[in-house]
This record gives structure tokens, sequence and C-alpha cells, in this order.
């Protein structure tokens, strides 16, 4: 795969038709936006390497209820901008006095977005059978940028680590990652996690994390 | 502004500089990125004597609320100089200087950053100078600039910063403090690799001929300033990897 450490400002392409996203096109040339890896295939792809989470809609993430208003909930989604969870996104119906019966400040939840507009507000569902609330397992954070690699092409890492380990893995596209199984299962979980976020922008990665994963078990037994 | 007869400073020594340098010569330089945990991005430069610490919280929510934009994103900038950054103790706390140079740098960068991107949020930027010795503006541009890129904040390109300067008649890249403060002139740019001028400001006199020469010199030293820090940034996440092939900046 050709990759290459990229700035802003940065000449990627002389041929505007090549511009993918992170990427800018001025004069019929293609610029970088972000600082990041640009990834060469039919378009020019920059993925950055920081930055904060920004909402779009379909994205699976994880958020902790932070303020309970008339019918909404205020979710922190470890974002610039709050989630807001309406009552009737709640799989039941639920009354409006009873909320924080059901999620109270600082309950963690799995939720997806529902929609965002073009002030930034975010509206969340929890209607989704994989949806709900965190009552078992642990939730850690990474950066957002690192969820990708941590997914794989077409969620080759996740379902490799999923049946590694042993665990139930739910990653949230905003960084933060829900983790359930044995004891030991979840500590592996977590070091590997921590592994992909720290070497994300290396080459031949799922390889890589295969032979740890191995290493790891042969020591175990 | 000191006149050259009021002073028995001599500037040049056999065609060099108090410091050993040519008249078109920077000081050394040094980045570091990723120097603050806590930040979201952030840089250490060292130019020449100048030592100066940025660092990049944002995009964040907005406080004081009334400042937010609903369309885009606002800049802050806070330029400040640390009581023990110059020999005579300075007065902590912004003074009508700090905040000049503030204004003057937020919209040296404002115009590269995507602020569209990101509405009803602010980009914050603290540059701390921690020891001054002549251009700690284009020193805090230069960090600021490397710490938003650090945060993975779009922007159209980086921006540099350079001065150069005239004493005892001669157009200098980079003066230092004596030069500075005993010179005729001192002329601080910022811009984008293309040459986009972002920032200009003059203090004392130059002629039209001398200004295009300074403003040509503070530019080439500026780009040079670039590629500094264009490789501190790719350095920073190359270790793991076989070198990069360099890709060339944008014209």
């Amino acid at each position: 795969m050709d990759r290459k450490v990229v700035v802003p400002g940065d000449l990627l392409s002389e041929d505007a038709k090549k511009s993918g996203d992170g990427t800018y096109v001025k004069d019929g040339r293609v610029y970088s936006l972000l600082y990041g890896l640009a990834n060469y295939r039919d378009k020019i792809n920059v993925i950055p390497l920081a930055g904060k989470y920004i909402p779009a809609p379909g994205d699976n993430v994880v958020g902790v209820v932070k303020d309970i208003t008339f019918s909404n909930w205020i979710v922190d989604i470890n974002s610039p901008y709050d989630g807001l969870l309406h009552i009737s996104e709640f799989p039941k119906r639920i009354d409006a006095q009873e909320m924080s019966k059901y999620l109270r400040i600082g309950s963690s939840i799995m939720t997806k977005v529902k929609d965002v507009d073009p002030t930034m507000k975010v509206e969340l569902t929890l209607n989704d059978r994989k949806l709900g609330k965190i009552t078992t397992g642990q939730v850690i954070e990474i950066s957002h940028t690192r969820v990708p690699r941590l997914i794989g092409k077409g969620g080759s890492m996740i379902g490799m680590l999923k049946k590694e380990v042993n665990c139930n893995i739910f990653v949230g596209q905003n960084g933060r990652i829900w983790i359930n199984g044995g004891a030991d299962d979840m500590d592996l979980a977590l070091r590997t996690i921590h592994l992909i976020e720290k070497e994300a922008h290396t080459n031949g990665l799922t390889d890589r994390i295969v032979a740890f994963l191995k290493k790891e078990k042969g020591a175990r037994s | 502004m000191i006149d050259m007869d009021e002073t028995d400073i001599s500037f040049f020594k056999d065609g060099l500089r108090l410091d050993g340098r040519r008249t078109d010569q920077l000081r050394p330089i040094k980045i570091e990125v990723g120097v603050l945990a806590r930040a979201d991005g952030s840089c250490y430069i060292e130019m020449g004597g100048n030592k100066v610490i940025a660092a990049v919280y944002g995009p964040r929510e907005v406080h004081p609320r009334h400042l937010q934009e609903v369309t885009r994103a606002i800049v802050r900038y806070r330029y400040n100089m640390a009581s023990f950054s110059v020999e005579e103790r300075k007065r902590p706390g912004p003074d009508r200087r700090s905040y000049e140079l503030s204004k003057v740098s937020r919209e040296a960068l404002e115009p590269v950053i995507l602020t569209s991107y990101f509405p009803r949020s602010v980009i914050d930027v603290f540059v701390e100078v921690l020891q001054a010795d002549a251009g700690t503006r284009t020193a805090g541009i230069n960090a600021a600039a490397v710490a938003l890129v650090d945060a993975g904040i779009p922007m159209k390109s980086m921006i540099s910063a350079c001065a150069a300067g005239k004493v005892a008649d001669t157009i200098v890249l980079d003066p230092m403090k004596e030069e500075d403060n005993f010179g005729q002139a001192d002329l601080p740019i910022a811009m984008t690799p293309n040459g986009d001028i972002t920032l200009l400001q003059m203090d004392g006199n130059l002629s039209p001929d001398e200004f295009h020469m300074a403003v040509e010199m503070a530019m080439k030293g500026a780009r040079d300033i670039y590629e500094i820090q264009r490789k501190a940034l790719v350095e920073k996440y190359s270790q793991l990897e076989a070198p990069a092939v360099e890709v060339k900046a944008c014209e």
C-alpha cells in the first residue's frame, strides 16, 4: 500500500479528479487539508492522525449522559458537540417525568447518530437491537482517528480480535470502545487495542497483531 | 530606534554579524512537536535565543457563549510573555503590546484555517514566550502553526513567519536582540509556502527599494523555516516507518 505522511498544503496530484477525503482542489491541483497519511488509490484520501471527533449520521458512538432536560437526554460523545437523545428514541415508551429512572446522569450508552444538522445539533437514537445502556464490561477511550484501523478493511481487524480474545466489543466511531468478557480476556483485548492505537499508522498491522495475540495466548496457557 | 551615532555598537566584523552570521542567514532553529500531553496539539520552538511554547485546544465548546458563531469556528490567540523571559522582569499579564501581537498573529493564521468545518466552536491557541531574543512574534506564529497542524485542524496550508531588519544601512535576515534594539528597522512577515503574505508589519523606516529587498529576504527565510516545520511534523510519525518519500511542497 502506498502511504506517506503529509502536512496541510502538500501537493498530492496534478489531477483534480483524484481529490478525495481530506484534500482540496485549487487551480486544478489537489492539496492536502490535513496532517495525516495520504492513501493513493483511485482517489487520494488523507487519513488524519489527530483531531476531534465530528459526528456524522449513521455513526455508532459510546456516550455518557451528562444532563437531563425536558424530553431530552444530553449526551457527551467525546466531541465538541453534545448529542441529544430524545425520549421518543428510547426503545420503549416512557414518561417524561420518569426519564432518570432509565438513564441517569453518568449512565453510559451505546448509541447511534441519527442526524446532524448544519448548526451541528446532533440527534441520537437507541432504536436498534445492538444499542442500549451499558451495564457490564468496561469502556476505554482511544483517539477516534485510530478507529478505522481497529475496525480494519471490511471489519477484518475487529472480527479477528473478537474471535481471538473471546470478548464482546462495541466500537464507537468517537473512539470509545466497550469491551465485555472474562477478566483475563478483557485485559488482553485492552492491551491489544492499545497496541493497535500506538501503531495505527504503520503497514502490515493485522499480521503483527495476530502474531502478538498468538504470543500472549501462548504465554498464558 | 536609536540612531547609529548615539551608540558605539558596531554591527559587523569582517563582513559578519555580531553572532557570526551572514546578513542573509537565519539563527539555528529547533522544533519539537507534541510536547504537551494535555493539549490537542503543541509545539516547542527555539529560534536563536527565543524559546517559545505553543498549545492548541479545540475545536471545543465556546465559553463565554455570546462569542459563538453559528456558521464557523472562532479562533482565539493569546500571546504571552513570561515575566522571566527578558532581562528586566516583565510585569506579568496582558499589556498593549501583547494584545496587538495576539491580534495580528491570529489574523496571520486565520486565513488558512477551515473554520467553516466547525460551526459553534472555538480553536484556542496559547503562545507562551519563555525566553525572548527579538522576533518572538514570528517564533510564536511558527510554533502555533505547527501546533495547529499537530491538533489535526484542517488547514489550506502551513504558515511560516520570519523577520528582516535594517542595521547600519544594511538589510539583515532574522535580527537578534542587539540588532533589533539598536537597528533602524524591523519587518516581520508571515506567509504560506506559496508566498501569500498573511502578516506584514514594519517598525522604523525603509526606502521602497530597501523594503522590497527586506520582504524578499524575509520570504526566503520563511520558506527555509517551512521546510524545518514540515520535517518536524513528518518525523513525528516516521519512527516506525521506512523513510517516507519527500512530497513536494505546494508551489
